[in-house]
């Protein structure tokens, strides 16, 4: 009867599992799109739970490990056919995956759009009519409020920024369309495509911060491996005691592990040390890179510690080649005993990750670690500056829609294609921006365009 | 004084101007007995203003009434004396035809077809009164006219088309008098028995620039405007047409200068403009000069054109220069002008000011809420423009037929017409000043071409029983011609030594390989015409079959998307509210959006989600409780 729509389906930061649920014609889809069976195979009819991955097909980039489930309708909670994803990984790759599932062709649903459905489907019956107004009435206004008060920074001045410089090309383009015998200034293909291009570069700087502001409200989950007494407690130890220990909110997802939360530089983050994996364990070989894998599962980054004044071992080994390609630094500790390993077998192993001499003994190599990870939440974007930070799945999506429809109007300003056609990506564009801000039905441009220009007959 | 029965009509329209004759040959044709009563027969069909038909928006406007079987297209087409197709490098969607018009021709030309329309009968006369009655709910409702003579006439429904002739006023410097249009008198007491009757009456302005003769311009001084050399008829009917009485006439080009906009400034406080004495809004989009040299100081100079007013008459019409200062300003202000220095004013330039009604108190099919069987077309409605009447008159026609007979409503959606978004715009969002239509108003702007408005439309009018069999069959054709020949050039293959010296020429890429003559047709450089050369198997199509041919072929992408989004908009116009609910009961709804769902009554889901004060939370509540009364029946 509609489009298809997705959201998150369970509460957020409230659980190591969360679970994506797609209701719509597109469901199938959507989900053959994004998911890669795993074992041996099979299909994903019979609402039977598989295992496989979520891959990001368009950048041959996996987001997670998780299980996946299709049931056709009508038997289905909203009676549409659903599909659901259930992430183990952590909030950052589970909203990784529900903005890829919005980028394969599902829109995010609204507050309470599955109950609100279920209704209108049939599923839920009369006598449960007037909850669901409540329901359907109260989630839209509080997710109104919500939205609003995170307006209340400089996001919404950013947005705004952009769009007004939108709005300015836009009335450019639609008094040369709606007056063409007017005594005005013809645009030019030159002044869109400059316009558009800076544009388009606000737009991409916002899209960066929005990595930034997730990790910032939902802080990294750093894990701490190594075979044992290469230095994890001791590293644990010394980052607990140079920072500020919060409470967290977010329960240890094994009792195997050990995990703190500390604040670095203003960064919240979760540490978990695998030291329970290896040192309560018997059988350490088998079951410890079992559980050590699940680690590296949810976690945001890996810093893998080893023993530099001892040649690579075979647990080293096998650590290594199950992080992968994984966001990861290795920690060459122990330098004050000298240096054994050989960087360049460690790279060839680990060819992306960054390699870190340190001492945790005598306290060398810690505000390096601390820089990286700073980096690595801030990237380009220098966290002394005033940063307005992106951090809503929606607002990613919507600017990412904007930046998709401008880069199509580059293409057809540079394909020196009619204005009425340029005019639509861009419009688009501002009607996507005006979505983050709550501003769509509106008559500002023809409001411009009679305040800007001398018009008449 | 005595009053006395005149006949019994189906329809009655008040006015006849550009909405009153496509409402009252629209009811004629629908087969109602229709009466069309004007103040003065001279001003069927008057153009009041400028001198011409069409321009961006307009022009669609033009080409969706001829699609539906109006007669604006056919009258203007008959009485041209200038074509120009407008924007045509930006693209087919905004492509727009404008033509100047011989002003009396065109009323004349009308003016025998309203006569010739069997059941139609053009009376002079001013109506006064609406007779009322209440209907089996105890609403009010029409039921005929009384005239200033005492006549009256009895009808099932009646049609408002007053234009600025109601409760008009003129305004030249700081004389102030009542009058309707061009010296024509004023409808004065209807408008008080409307307001009477509870109806929400509001007063807009506008104003028109002086008429001069021709042979008081100097011409070395100004910028000659040709018209096109190929003409693209208004109507779907014609396939060539010739321009009234002979060759194309020039318009010319001219601009006002630092000299102008002095003695403008210097008499601002004698305009009636500054003076307060004008309570009506005027349109932002149509200043007079004195607002424009006002508001944008730093301008050195506003252009403006001349244009002829007719064929067998010396006067022209000064574009952009409308003005409500006194006449020795006006004298003096236009002689500043290049070219105009000997200027001889025919007609002086004049403000007015006339009553109408906020489009709030419309239904969808421009049924008056307050009053039923009340249908309002035009200015009436809060518009401006020759266009846009004539689109609303043609839909209260039609509307106002189709009650009477107990028929299905004639309502066209956003994504149908420009006529759609025209009428939602004012029945839902409303005006605030005379409103005009834009191509950029228009949402789905892309499939609502000026050269597809036939295909869009003339089948929902033939089922009406409006468009004629002929308008029907040869929509047809054009539809079959043209899918056909998409086909036919999806099929064509060009060889590289065919088509390449045509693409060099164009200074498009040659192609090395053999390739479907529609991928080369997708290049913006490369016209149909441009490849003739290549492909000798090319039919002859009809000169409208072409143009909406090559839209759809270049864009294709950018339709289906536009397609796509029409049809998410459709699935909640789709979704029909039921005129009778209660919305002042349902719990989940914010009080604004109770009031204002309450007053606007909205036909569907959709139009209900485009009221201001209405949130979408509003609407989710809206479509559970329509749910919910599904089920309790």
């Amino acid at each position: 009867m509609e489009d298809t729509i997705a959201a998150i389906g369970t509460p957020l930061g409230e659980g190591g599992i969360g679970v994506i649920r797609i209701s719509g014609p597109q469901a199938q889809n959507v989900l053959e799109e994004v998911f890669e069976p795993g074992g041996d195979g099979g299909s994903l009819t019979g609402r039977r739970l598989m295992y496989g991955r979520i891959i990001d097909k368009d950048h041959n980039h996996i987001i997670d490990e998780c299980m996946a489930v299709f049931m056709k309708g009508p038997k289905t909670y909203t009676a549409e056919d659903t599909a659901e994803i259930s992430c183990h990984g952590s909030m950052v790759s589970l909203q990784n995956a529900l903005q890829l599932v919005l980028r394969k062709g599902a829109r995010l649903a609204e507050p309470g759009e599955f109950t609100k459905r279920a209704f209108l489907n049939g599923r839920i019956d009369l006598s449960q009519a007037e909850a669901v107004i409540d329901v359907v009435k109260a989630k839209t206004d509080r997710s109104f409020d919500v939205a609003i008060s995170q307006l209340q920074g400089g996001l919404s001045l950013k947005v705004s920024e952009i769009r007004t410089m939108l709005l300015d090309l836009l009335v450019d383009i639609t008094v040369n369309i709606d007056y063409p015998d007017e005594d005005i200034e013809e645009i030019t293909y030159e002044k869109m495509e400059d316009n558009i291009v800076l544009i388009s570069e606000k737009i991409s700087g916002l899209q960066e911060t929005a990595h930034t502001g997730r990790m910032l409200r939902e802080g990294l989950r750093v894990v701490i491996t190594g075979r044992p007494n290469v230095g994890k407690s001791s590293l644990m130890n010394a980052l607990l005691r140079e920072n500020r220990a919060i409470v967290t909110e977010i329960p240890g997802t094994t009792r195997d592990t050990i995990e703190e939360s500390v604040s670095i530089r203003n960064i919240p983050i979760h540490l978990i040390d695998t030291a329970g994996i290896h040192e309560t364990e018997d059988v350490v070989e088998k079951m410890g890179i079992e559980r050590s894998k699940d680690a590296f599962n949810h976690a945001d980054y890996i810093i893998l510690v080893l023993d530099a004044s001892e040649e690579l071992t075979e647990e080293d080994r096998m650590l290594m080649s199950y992080i992968g390609g994984r966001n990861s630094l290795v920690l060459m500790n122990k330098q004050d005993l000298g240096m054994k390993l050989d960087p360049e077998e460690i790279r060839a192993a680990l060819p992306s990750c960054r390699l870190l001499p340190a001492s945790i003994k005598n306290g060398t190599g810690l505000d390096e670690l601390e820089d990286e990870i700073e980096s690595l939440v801030y990237g380009s974007n220098s966290p002394r500056e005033d940063h307005v930070m992106v951090n809503n799945v929606r607002h990613i999506h919507l600017l990412e829609q904007a930046s998709e429809d401008l880069k199509r109007s580059l293409q057809m300003i540079r394909r020196a294609e009619p204005l009425d056609f340029i005019e639509v990506d861009v419009r688009s564009a501002y009607d996507a921006l005006g979505e983050i801000i709550g501003e769509t039905v509106s008559d500002d441009i023809l409001n411009e365009v009679f305040s800007r220009f001398c018009l008449g007959k | 004084m005595a009053k006395y029965q005149m006949g019994t009509y189906d329809v009655i329209v008040i006015g006849a101007g550009h909405a009153g004759c496509e409402a009252g040959l629209a009811c004629a044709r629908l087969g109602k007995k229709t009466l069309m009563l004007s103040i003065n027969l001279e001003a069927v069909a008057m153009m009041a203003c400028n001198p011409s038909i069409g321009g961006t928006g307009k022009g669609h406007l033009v080409c969706e009434v001829d699609a539906l079987g109006g007669e604006m297209g056919l009258n203007i087409d008959k009485t041209f004396i200038q074509s120009r197709m407008l924007n045509t490098a930006k693209g087919p969607a905004v492509h727009s035809l404008r033509a100047q018009a011989d002003k009396n021709q065109y009323h004349i030309e009308m003016k025998k077809t309203l006569e010739k329309e069997p059941l139609l009968q053009l009376k002079q006369g001013e109506v006064v009164d609406l007779l009322l009655e209440e209907d089996e709910n105890g609403s009010q409702r029409v039921c005929g006219v009384i005239l200033r003579t005492g006549s009256i006439y009895r009808a099932k429904a009646v049609i408002l088309a007053t234009g600025t002739f109601l409760g008009g006023k003129v305004f030249i410097g700081d004389s102030v008098y009542e009058s309707g249009p061009n010296g024509l008198a004023p409808s004065t007491e209807l408008a008080e028995k409307l307001r009477e009757y509870g109806l929400p009456m509001r007063r807009f302005k506008t104003g028109t620039p002086a008429r001069a003769l021709a042979a008081s311009l100097d011409y070395e001084k100004m910028i000659p405007q040709d018209g096109d050399p190929e003409i693209t008829p208004f109507s779907f009917m014609n396939d060539q047409i010739e321009p009234f009485g002979g060759d194309q006439i020039r318009c010319w080009l001219t601009y006002t200068n630092e000299k102008t906009h002095e003695v403008i400034r210097a008499n601002f406080q004698r305009s009636a403009l500054f003076g307060g004495q004008i309570e009506g809004v005027g349109p932002r989009y149509c200043p007079s000069i004195e607002d424009k040299v006002n508001r944008f100081a730093d301008r050195k100079r506003h252009q403006t054109f001349i244009e002829p007013e007719g064929r067998y008459t010396d006067e022209v019409y000064i574009q952009g220069m409308s003005s409500s200062l006194p006449e020795d300003v006006q004298d003096a202000f236009y002689r500043t002008i290049d070219g105009l220095a000997d200027l001889e004013i025919v007609r002086p330039a004049y403000a007015i000011e006339y009553d109408c009604i906020d489009p709030l108190d419309l239904k969808a099919t421009l049924e008056n809420r307050t009053i039923g069987n009340l249908f309002c077309a035009g200015q009436f409605n809060g518009s401006s423009g020759y266009e846009e009447a004539a689109a609303q008159g043609l839909m209260a026609g039609i509307n106002a037929v189709l009650k009477m007979d107990g028929k299905e409503p004639f309502i066209l959606d956003r994504s149908e017409a420009y006529i759609g978004v025209l009428i939602d715009d004012l029945v839902t969002k409303g005006t605030n000043e005379p409103y005009r239509i834009m191509t950029s108003r228009a949402e789905y702007r892309l499939l609502l071409r000026q050269d597809n408005a036939d295909l869009r439309l003339t089948e929902k009018s033939y089922q009406i029983g409006l468009a004629s069999e002929e308008r029907y069959q040869r929509m047809l054709h054009k539809r079959e011609m043209i899918e056909k020949e998409t086909e036919r050039l999806r099929r064509m293959v060009v060889q590289p030594d065919v088509i390449n010296p045509i693409l060099t020429e164009a200074g498009s890429t040659p192609i090395s390989s053999a390739a479907p003559l529609i991928d080369l047709l997708r290049r913006p450089e490369i016209t149909y015409e441009m490849t003739a050369p290549a492909d000798p198997e090319r039919p002859a199509l009809s000169h409208h079959e072409q143009q909406a041919l090559k839209g759809p072929i270049r864009y294709e992408g950018y339709i289906e998307k536009q397609i796509r989004q029409v049809e998410r908009f459709k699935r909640l116009e789709n979704r029909k509210l039921p005129q009778d609910l209660d919305y002042m009961s349902i719990e989940g709804l914010r009080i604004e959006a109770r009031q204002k769902l309450d007053q606007l009554r909205p036909v569907s889901v959709g139009q209900a989600s485009r009221i201001s004060g209405v949130s979408p939370a509003d609407i989710n509540v809206l479509m559970v409780e329509l749910e919910r009364a599904r089920r309790s029946k």
